[in-house]
């Protein structure tokens, strides 16, 4: 029981994916800043930018669902602590899987959305209300395809357990080298990941220029801070989540460490670069692209998967 | 060590123009381009007021924006900042006695800096936010 809720809380659960989370989010701010020609802040601003926020009066606008408006960022918060948790668990330790966990991390990983439309639509702000019904159409989009690309390797090794992937690709080495269809699945997975995370070609929630801040309009100080820090800690535990699914988990012994690390780093310089040379689309723009490109694509995936490629 | 430390190193800024001529935010507008880069330090724009820290007041206040103006510094979340940039929102500038003016910032609500300037250079600004800084 104390151990469990040492995993939890400590690690690999809130703090560690809070502390990592924040840090990579600096690399998105930084490397930006130099994609700008700019300098860009100090290794430590998202730290001093979460505790300034926790120390700021927190304001429930009139009119606002008291209960959704104040519950919502701890949601997401504990959706995505309880995703990290589960994959970190199986990345050290592939025999702690049970039947069907990736369906249950899948389940999980829509929680931190599914606050923001619940923040959004209670906090009685008409921008509020537009971002939280953009994002539903967003998480609809998104899901169809994701879903079929993370089951696709799990289709051609015939389990639903993520401990058992591992120990498949630790076996036979990486499914996005091996396997037409996990290529596909990726690429799938990797453009539906950019919309989960609400970064630009898809950050059609929350676009600053237009809607201002969307959903997060009406939040100040502490409830702010906890949706920041849900926003950096997907950004640490959605990639870690393809890396485990498709190119092989993160192991730490010996030289395989440092190759975790660069398989996250190239993941997410890649969603840094596809961030900062993309306009953003639409909504219809998106569900389009998702439904009629994505969904298509994924299915080609799945049937490859299914004859063996 | 300060309560404020944090505040000091991420001050997010809110740009507030009421009835200027643009020329000011601008300029406000220019701190934010890679030639002056005010991320470096920390501060940000935010689209929203209850995000953020400062308002960056721009333009003599008319008839029309005061009502608007005292509503948005109600609804910023404490601690609250308002620095004053540009001629206009310093003294009324060359509107003071106009019949539509009610006047400078200082008149509506506190002010904690003021950046003269028609329109202050974006140097002058950035010295005008370090000043705040120290002051904190």
């Amino acid at each position: 029981m104390a151990a469990n809720i040492f995993y939890f809380i400590v690690f690999p659960g809130f703090l560690f994916t809070a502390v990592v989370g924040l840090l990579v989010s600096w690399v998105d701010r930084k490397i930006t800043a130099r994609i700008q020609w700019r300098v860009g802040p100090p290794w430590y601003q998202n730290f001093v930018d979460f505790f300034k926020l926790l120390g700021k009066e927190t304001i429930v606008p009139r009119g606002a669902g008291r209960i959704g408006f104040l519950f919502a960022p701890l949601m997401g918060l504990i959706g995505v602590t309880l995703v990290s948790l589960i994959l970190w668990q199986m990345n050290l330790n592939p025999n702690r899987s049970f039947m069907g966990d990736v369906i249950v991390l899948i389940y999980l990983s829509i929680l931190p959305a599914l606050a923001i439309i619940i923040g959004g639509s209670s906090s009685a702000n008409p921008l509020g209300a537009i971002g939280a019904s953009r994002e539903m159409k967003l998480i609809l989009a998104d899901e169809l395809p994701f879903i079929m690309a993370i089951f696709t390797p799990l289709v051609k090794i015939g389990s639903l357990k993520v401990g058992s992937i591992i120990t498949y690709q630790l076996n036979h080495g990486m499914m996005f080298t091996h396997h037409l269809s996990s290529v596909i699945a990726l690429v799938v997975a990797f453009l539906c990941m950019q919309a989960k995370l609400t970064l630009v070609p898809f950050d059609i929630p929350e676009a600053e220029q237009e809607i201002m801040a969307g959903p997060y309009i009406e939040y100040s100080g502490p409830l702010l801070a906890l949706f920041k820090l849900t926003r950096a800690m997907m950004l640490f535990a959605m990639p870690v989540f393809l890396i485990t699914i498709f190119l092989g988990g993160m192991q730490f012994n010996g030289w395989a460490s440092g190759w975790s690390v660069v398989k996250y780093l190239v993941i997410l310089i890649l969603i840094i670069l596809l961030k900062n040379t993309n306009p953003r689309l639409r909504i219809d723009q998106a569900l389009k692209f998702f439904w009629l490109r994505m969904f298509p694509l994924s299915c080609i995936g799945f049937v490859l998967a299914l004859l063996g490629l | 060590m300060n309560k404020l430390w944090a505040l000091k190193k991420s001050i997010w800024v809110y740009h507030l123009c009421s009835g200027s001529c643009n020329n000011c935010d601008i300029e406000i507008l220019d701190c934010l381009t890679p030639k002056f880069d005010l991320e470096r330090f920390g501060i940000l724009l935010v689209g929203s007021i209850r995000h953020a820290d400062a308002i960056l007041a721009t333009g003599s206040i008319s008839r029309k924006a005061l009502p608007r103006i005292k509503r948005v510094y109600e609804q910023m979340p404490q601690p609250k900042l308002v620095i004053a940039v540009g001629g206009c929102a310093c003294s009324g500038g060359i509107f003071k006695n106009a019949y539509n003016i009610v006047g400078p910032f200082d008149k509506i609500v506190p002010v904690t800096a003021y950046v003269p300037g028609c329109p202050p250079k974006p140097e002058a600004i950035i010295d005008g936010v370090v000043k705040v800084i120290n002051s904190l």
